[in-house]
């Protein structure tokens, strides 16, 4: 089953849904290693988005994907507005025009959305930060011969990259300039990284 | 957690309503997006001085508009940096046909936002120069970090660029200007006890009744490592001894001398703090020939301080004593 607009909808309902859920989860990981307003911040932008997905139509994943990009970016502040709004501002680009989206072409805007987080924030994989989790995530979505299955793989790729940030030592973000002492701490943005892929999952998947 | 607020969500609104209510006869306040800006602005041929970042830290930046300081002050949600929309529309705001400095924090999530403020094109033919601080020597500046961040200084950059601004310097030259003075400040701080954010409701780190935290920054973020407290003479010189050695500060070096509180340390505490500094300072040779000692740059109900030396030369020190008129900083005028 492709993705199509009322997927991606869902998707992102799914999504806001879950940084409530988890507001203070990623604030608790957010105040060991950085300044604590990961959660708090993420369930405003993603509040917001929900609001502007309501307020108009969207014609396509690409459109629906865009207005939360906006929403984020102009709400949010910190890092994360700028990292997960080039993110979807990147991925809606790549799907601009198309309502039913294959699995070649999601896993490519994914890879758009990547390639747009590291530009935006100079980071590579093992500085502990959002794109441990995404970088194996979108990897396995492009080795995957069907959405489903590349999806499910998504999930469990994200969840181990998410894992493996605890042992890391931070090199960018707030969370550097604890050197040594961001040992032992899961990255927040790695972590809402995750409940990213798991929501695609719940939703996308036919 | 006890603070004087409606809801953590209002916090930021709530509080600008009270700077409308309290410096309305100076300052326009804009909601949405939010930034603080002179009553006056733009001014026309005079070089325009925006900052922003996150709240908390009051009176930067909001309490510095004014004439001699700042144009617009983009304030974000507490310890959040503000979002490109509020620095767009306050650069239009206060545009006055000779560009806009961006007096920009090292911060990952300022500078990015700064720069995808730019990026996104709505500020419409502006000429924009960013002036980045990142004075704080708590922090390794190397590849494997986010850099230094910017603390203290930022507050001096702030007043000196916004009286050559004043004198009506190029935008180049009040940029210049900025930079030179980063590079000439040094800061480091240290907190007895964390600060809770409104949206938190939780300490920022844990410290005991017994120790004090060496190398904060202005974000509730824990420090280089921890000791149990000693006299205010042996704090003193664990942050004055890596602020001296970093630039390095060196005899005869003419300095403006900041002891800054973190928001909850009672002025006789900075105060005596000054005396340690300033017998610091002399015992290496320093003259300080300016001084600025209270609640600046602050991390909510904190408690602690940081310090800052500026290495001054002429220029700096006839911009730091230009007129200045905010409501937090005021004198000459």
């Amino acid at each position: 089953m492709p993705v199509t607009r009322d997927a991606t909808l869902d998707w992102m309902k799914r999504f806001a849904g879950e940084m409530a859920e988890h507001r203070a989860e990623l604030v608790a990981l957010d105040t060991a290693i950085g300044d604590g307003d990961h959660g708090t911040n993420m369930n405003r932008g993603m509040t917001k988005a929900l609001e502007k997905l309501d307020g108009a139509e969207q014609a396509d994943p690409g459109a629906v994907l865009k207005t939360v990009a906006m929403a984020l970016v102009s709400s949010v502040g910190g890092a994360a507005g700028p990292l997960y709004g080039t993110l979807f501002l990147q991925m809606g680009g790549a799907l601009a025009g198309e309502t039913e989206v294959d699995l070649p072409r999601y896993a490519a805007a994914w890879r758009k959305g990547l390639e747009g987080v590291q530009a935006r924030g100079k980071a590579q994989p093992g500085d502990k930060t959002m794109v441990d989790a995404m970088t194996p995530a979108v990897e396995a979505l492009e080795g995957a011969s069907d959405l489903d299955s590349g999806l499910q793989a998504a999930v469990q790729a994200a969840e181990e990259g998410m894992k493996a940030t605890t042992p890391l030592i931070a090199r960018k973000g707030r969370a550097s300039y604890l050197g040594e002492r961001s040992k032992d701490h899961q990255d927040p943005g790695a972590t809402s990284t995750y409940y990213l892929f798991k929501t695609a999952a719940e939703a996308l998947a036919g | 957690m006890k603070k004087l607020i409606n809801a953590p969500d209002a916090v930021l609104q709530d509080a600008l309503r009270g700077v409308e209510a309290a410096h309305g006869d100076r300052v326009r306040v804009s909601y949405d997006p939010a930034f603080i800006v002179r009553l006056d602005a733009p001014v026309q041929g005079k070089v325009g001085i925006i900052s922003g970042g996150g709240s908390g830290h009051e009176p930067m930046h909001g309490g510095y508009v004014g004439p001699g300081m700042l144009d617009a002050a983009c304030p974000g949600e507490v310890f959040t940096s503000p979002t490109p929309d509020q620095m767009t529309e306050a650069t239009k705001a206060v545009d006055g046909g000779a560009g806009v400095v961006h007096i920009v924090k090292n911060y990952t999530g300022d500078v990015m936002n700064f720069d995808m403020a730019a990026e996104l094109g709505r500020s419409e033919d502006i000429e924009v120069e960013t002036v980045l601080t990142n004075d704080d020597v708590a922090v390794e500046d190397s590849l494997y970090t986010a850099g230094r961040r910017g603390v203290g200084v930022t507050v001096l950059v702030e007043k000196i660029c916004g009286g050559a601004a004043e004198d009506h310097k190029s935008l180049k030259e009040v940029a210049d200007l900025g930079r030179r003075v980063n590079s000439a400040g040094r800061s480091m701080g240290m907190a007895l006890t964390p600060c809770i954010t409104p949206g938190s409701g939780n300490p920022s780190f844990e410290l005991g009744d017994d120790e004090v935290e060496i190398g904060i920054g202005i974000h509730g973020e824990p420090g280089r490592f921890r000791e149990k407290v000693g006299p205010a003479s042996q704090i003193a010189e664990r942050l004055m001894t890596p602020i001296l050695e970093d630039l390095p500060f060196s005899e005869g070096d003419r300095v403006l001398a900041f002891v800054n509180g973190m928001g909850g340390t009672p002025l006789i505490e900075l105060y005596l703090m000054y005396g340690e500094v300033a017998k610091i300072a002399g015992e290496h040779g320093l003259s300080i020939e300016r001084n600025l000692i209270g609640n600046f740059i602050t991390s909510l109900e904190m408690q602690g301080c940081s310090i800052t030396l500026l290495k001054l030369d002429d220029e700096m020190l006839r911009y730091w004593d230009a007129p200045v008129n905010t409501p937090a900083l005021r004198w000459g005028a």
